[in-house]
This record gives structure tokens, sequence and C-alpha cells, in this order.
């Protein structure tokens, strides 16, 4: 298999592109210029590598679950703790990059969507780092329910705007951060936080993430001697799956599993499983797998993880499903609180309850193989900011 | 397609119209189904009695990024009576005849819909041309090649950030008009229209193949008569809506837009022929 994609025209096969009002057309033209030419440049690469490690964290543990799984008597499981990253996830990753990518194009604002809140942390974080305007746009809904990040940010001196249209989650905070981005084109740097979106930036994203499969393949290789024989990772826009799984595509014999919110049931229609369920179709900028009706109106997605709540999924996940080579699973909430649960009691680690989703199948996954099998489980997210619906949760099952 | 036959776009002898007259042409957006169907006919009749030269009829879809709160409300409050892409072509059939309309729309419904599919039935229903914001000049050869073969204008976007470079590519071959954006920014009413404006406009119609409309933040007879000198033509649409939607969609709504596009409208004239209107 060969890399070459995206083309010229962001196309990842049929997916990607840029569906965006004409506005935005320029703007893209000039972040896809400046940052093949960031990324070119050795200073450039230099600082951003010394944030990741010096700043961030990296690299990032792979960590043998041994109790885990020694419980599950099957396949070694190893956990990507991405969760012990700088502001708790992977999305800070991206945002390093972006951010710096931002000041180089010497623009003094930058916006972002979030949907758990952890790129708008990531997001403020790096701007406050970096001395620039922050402002995030969050759903009513999830800034409801993941109320200590939208606190975290406005603590790094960042301006959150809750955004009270449509199903008040991820997409509709996505929508305002367009629709702001086009007013405001001449000063404002728009960083995305998903591998989705119009052209470039699945691409730009992607290569920001990729370290962490990169981490998990020299890792794999020193700790085993060998490359895992599945990479775990859940999808909401897919970052942190296309991160983790990147570096693994031309080795065949590593499974790519890409775990979506199955919500109330993957058949009940409430749920957040779009390269599942989904059909092609246009939203936020790009041509992807999106939950949509029959008459091609975007359909609301429901997961109890925020940052899974999305009707959209990146172009380069949609085309590597169509190729066959990521494999898709999907848990459930109950999956999800189930693995959260265990992880938490046998490992001592919370999870994100987005990763909890990966971990989850993993729980599934590892007693099927042999006990010389390797799963690599992405844990892209810490849990602290899901302890409050946990809560809430525990609380209503024990009343 | 039949060889060497060229059949002149309604849309741009609409604008012709309306010069001869010594006006621009009046181009006003209403959205399928906002509330229901019968009060969409209903300002529809009434936006040509009172002189709309051309109508657009958008159709309402639920992430409408281009577009700014008074037009996000009125897509879903067509969308929450059912309206969809069959039916706004439906409606579209019902309201043919008197001046040239366009369909205006997102991608993602009319590509569920099917291409060519739309093109062929929003042909059929009497439309003659559409104007999609979400699909920019690169990623539009399939629509245009569905629209052309039915012999629908493609009516293209240009922004203030369009480069004169990318001007000449993405008006080349418009035949019924051009799109210009006034501002960047999202669609609505607006207090003060930007300050480059003239230039800009006067950069575009020297460009253009087609006549040139300014659209998104018109709003007020002064501004439409401010526009005048600069444009081919003018579209008028949150201003509508919202007035529409604020006076309960009812009979006060229906003469209160009424006479909202026969001021628009009698503030485009560009000579003093407009003072003896012929209608």
């Amino acid at each position: 298999m060969t890399q070459t994609w995206p083309d010229a025209h962001g196309r990842f096969g049929a997916f990607g592109g840029r569906f965006v009002p004409e506005t935005l057309i320029p703007a893209l033209d000039e972040l896809a210029f400046a940052f093949a030419q960031a990324w070119r440049d050795e200073k450039f690469r230099a600082e951003l590598d010394d944030l990741r490690r010096n700043y961030a964290g990296r690299a990032t543990p792979l960590y043998f679950a041994r109790r885990l799984s020694a419980e599950l008597g099957g396949a070694r499981v190893y956990l990507k703790r991405e969760d012990l990253c700088h502001t708790g996830a992977h999305k800070i990753n991206n945002v390093l990059g972006q951010a710096l990518l931002a000041r180089r194009m010497g623009k003094p604002r930058v916006i972002a969507e979030t949907g758990a809140g952890q790129h708008g942390v990531a997001t403020a974080t790096a701007c406050a780092l970096m001395g620039l305007r922050c402002e995030v746009y969050m759903g009513a809904e999830d800034v409801r329910r993941q109320h200590l990040n939208v606190v975290r940010m406005r603590l790094l001196g960042a301006r959150v705007h809750a955004v009270e249209a449509g199903s008040r989650t991820l997409k509709d905070a996505m929508n305002e951060a367009i629709r702001d981005w086009v007013t405001n084109v001449h000063d404002t740097y728009y960083c995305i936080g998903s591998a989705a979106g119009p052209h470039p930036y699945p691409f730009i994203v992607r290569e920001l993430q990729k370290i962490i499969g990169e981490e998990i393949r020299a890792q794999s290789l020193a700790i085993e001697g060998r490359l895992p024989d599945a990479v775990l990772a859940c999808v909401g826009g897919g970052s942190n799956a296309i991160g983790a799984c990147y570096a693994f595509l031309e080795d065949r014999g590593v499974r790519l599993i890409g775990v979506e919110a199955a919500g109330d049931g993957i058949s009940t229609g409430r749920h957040g499983a779009s390269l599942a369920k989904g059909k092609p179709g246009v939203l936020h900028g790009s041509m992807s797998y999106v939950l949509q009706t029959s008459d091609g109106q975007i359909a609301e997605a429901y997961s109890i993880s925020a940052g899974l709540d999305y009707p959209g999924v990146g172009p380069e996940l949609s085309y590597l499903k169509e190729m066959g080579r990521l494999e898709l699973a999907s848990a459930t909430d109950d999956d999800a609180v189930a693995a959260f649960s265990r992880l938490a009691k046998t490992e001592g680690i919370l999870a994100a309850l987005e990763s909890a989703h990966a971990v989850a199948h993993a729980l599934k996954l590892a007693p099927t193989l042999s006990s010389d099998r390797l799963v690599v489980v992405n844990l892209s997210g810490r849990g602290d900011k899901d302890v409050e619906t946990l809560a809430t949760r525990l609380l209503s099952e024990s009343a | 397609m039949s060889a060497g036959v060229v059949v002149a776009s309604p849309l741009a002898a609409a604008f012709a119209r309306a010069k001869a007259k010594g006006s621009r042409a009046l181009v006003c957006y209403l959205v399928a189904g906002d509330p229901d169907l019968d009060a969409s006919l209903r300002l529809h009749e009434r936006l040509i009695c009172a002189g709309a030269d051309v109508v657009e009829l958008g159709l309402p879809f639920s992430d409408p990024i281009a577009d700014g709160p008074v037009l996000q409300a009125a897509a879903l409050r067509a969308l929450q009576g059912g309206m969809t892409v069959a039916r706004a072509l439906e409606l579209a059939s019902r309201m043919r005849g008197a001046v040239p309309m366009v369909a205006m729309g997102y991608y993602n419904p009319i590509l569920a819909f099917g291409l060519d599919r739309f093109a062929e039935q929003a042909a059929a229903a009497g439309l003659v041309g559409a104007i999609i914001p979400d699909l920019p000049h690169e990623e539009a050869q399939s629509l245009r090649s569905a629209l052309e073969k039915n012999a629908l204008d493609w009516i293209p976007l240009v922004a203030p950030t369009t480069s004169p470079e990318r001007l000449v590519a993405v008006t080349a071959g418009a035949r019924g008009f051009v799109y210009y954006v006034s501002v960047t920014g999202v669609t609505g009413a607006r207090t003060a229209l930007p300050p480059q404006l003239a230039e800009r406009l006067a950069q575009v119609r020297k460009i253009s193949p087609a006549p040139v409309a300014v659209g998104f933040g018109v709003s007020t007879p002064a501004q439409a008569a401010a526009l005048a000198p600069l444009a081919d033509g003018v579209v008028v649409g949150s201003a509508l809506v919202q007035r529409f939607h604020a006076l309960g969609a009812g009979a006060e709504a229906l003469d209160e837009c009424e006479t909202f596009v026969r001021e628009l409208k009698a503030a485009l004239s560009i000579s003093p022929r407009s003072i003896f209107p012929d209608r």
C-alpha cells in the first residue's frame, strides 16, 4: 500500500475535499501552504519536538496491563497512555502544532470547537503558552455534562461560548466555529480538534497525531520484540484513531480496530456510529460517513461520552473503512461504563469515557486470543472530567 | 444536448429587463415551507406583486453553516413542518410562472436526493438555477454538469476574499448571474455595508461574464439605493424572512412584506424613468 493520500484536492479516495463557503477557500489555501512550509522547516519541527517532550510529557508510556490481562486470560493487553499527556488527553499533540502554526501565520486569535472539552482545554492551554487569544465553542449540553472542563478553559483565560442550537453538542459547536471563522477569517486561526473538516485539516491533524502510533510501534518492538496484533482506538471524529493507526497502515499483520459509540445500542438509532451506520455525505466541510436521514438532513448522534457524540467522522477513516483496512466495532454506554469500572479496579486507571469504549472492546477481544498475542488499546484521555457523569449514573442506579 | 442551440438564461434576461426599465434586479429569498406550504405560496405571490425580479427558494438544511440566526431558525421551522427536497420542488412547481426562480440550498440534501434526479426534477418544476453556498468551484463539477444537462444555471458565489485570479476561474461559464457575498460572514441583516464594497463590485463586474447580484446583509431600502449604481442586482433574504416571521406569517405579515419589497424595488431605480412606474 502506498500512502499517497490525500491528493492535491484533499481527497482520500472519494472522501475529504472542501465543502465550505467560498469565503474560506483562500484561507484554507493559505493554511495548507503555511503548514507544508512549517512541516519542512527544521526549526519548526525542533520547537514542536521540544514542546512535545518537555511540555506535553511525550513519549507516553506503553503500559502492560498485567492484572487486567491475567483476568481476561487471553492476549496481553497494553495501554498507550495518552491520558498521561499534559491536559489529560491526546488532543495536546495536535494543538501544540496548530498553535505554533497560528503564531507563525501571525493570527492573534484562535477559535476551536469542543465536545468533551479536552480539545478546548488543550487549545486554551497552548494559547496561554503562546500568548494567543482563545475562544472555544461548546454545545450547551456538553457545557453541562463536562462542566469541569469549562472551568478549566476559563481558568486558562479562554472564552467559552455555549451553543444552544440543534442538539447542543459537538456538531452544533462546530457549525458555530465555522460561522465565526467565516466572519473573522482575516485575523483568526481555526484550530480543528479532529481529523475532520475541510482540507487541509484532516491531513494536518493526522500528521500531528501520528506520533502516537509511531511511539506504539517503537515501544512494542523494544518491549516485546515485535509489532502488536491489534491496535484499538475509539472513534468520534477520529483523531486518536488515525493517530494510533497511521504508523501501521502498511503492516498488514496488525489489525486496526475503530470502536464507535453504540450509545443505547447500535440498533436503537441512538448512537454515534457514523462509520457503521452512516452514509457518505457532506458535513463540516468534507465528504465522509455521516449519520443522516433519507432526506439528507444530519441526524443527531447520541453517546454518554461527549467526545463520541458526533454524527460525522474524518475522511481518512472513511477511506480506510471502505478499503477494509479499518475494522469496525462498537461499545454501548453500558459497555463503556463497565469497562471504565473494571479498568479502574484492576489497574487503578480512570479512563475517559471515550477511551473506555476502546477498553470495552478489548475486554471482548482479548479473551478470544491466545496469550502470545498483543493487543494495544489507545487510552486517549483520562476520566477526571467524567466523574460527575459517572457519579450521577451511580446514584441513579443505587436509588 | 442539441448542438449549437444556446437558450438564453431566463435569469440574465430578468436582469436585463430590470436594467431596461432603469432599475436593478431585486432578488427575494424565502425558505420553502417556513412555516408551512401555504404561507410560502402566499408570500411568493406577494413578492411578485411587489416587483421581485427573481425569487430564491431556500431548501432548508439542519446544519446551515453559512447562515446567521434568522435563517437558521427559518430552516428549523420548515424542517419541523416536514419540508424535504421533494416537497420543495413540488412547491416550486406550484409557484412557477411569473418570474424566474432558483433553488438555494446546502449540498448534502441535494447529494442524498441524487444530483441528476435533482437537476431533472428542478427543471421540471420550472426552476432555472441553483445556488449552493457550501459547494465551492473545485467541488462543483458533478452538480454543474447535471444542472447544465437540464439547462439550469449554476450560480457561483464570490466572496470578499476571492482573489482576482480565482474570480476568473469561479465565474467562468456563468450565465444566469454571479452572487457576490458582500461581507466575510454569515447571512443576516447588517446596519452598514463594508467600506471596500464599491471597488470590489467594480472588479467582479469587470471579470464576470454574467450580471452580478450582491447579497448578505442587505436589509434596508437605503442600502439597496446605495448598491443600485454598483451592482446589477440585490439579494434580500434575512430581512424579509425576519419580517414575515415576526409578524406571524399571516395577512399582516404579507402586507408588510409586500410594502417592504415595493420600497426596496423603488430604491433600486437608477434613472428618473422609475418615478413613472409602468406596473
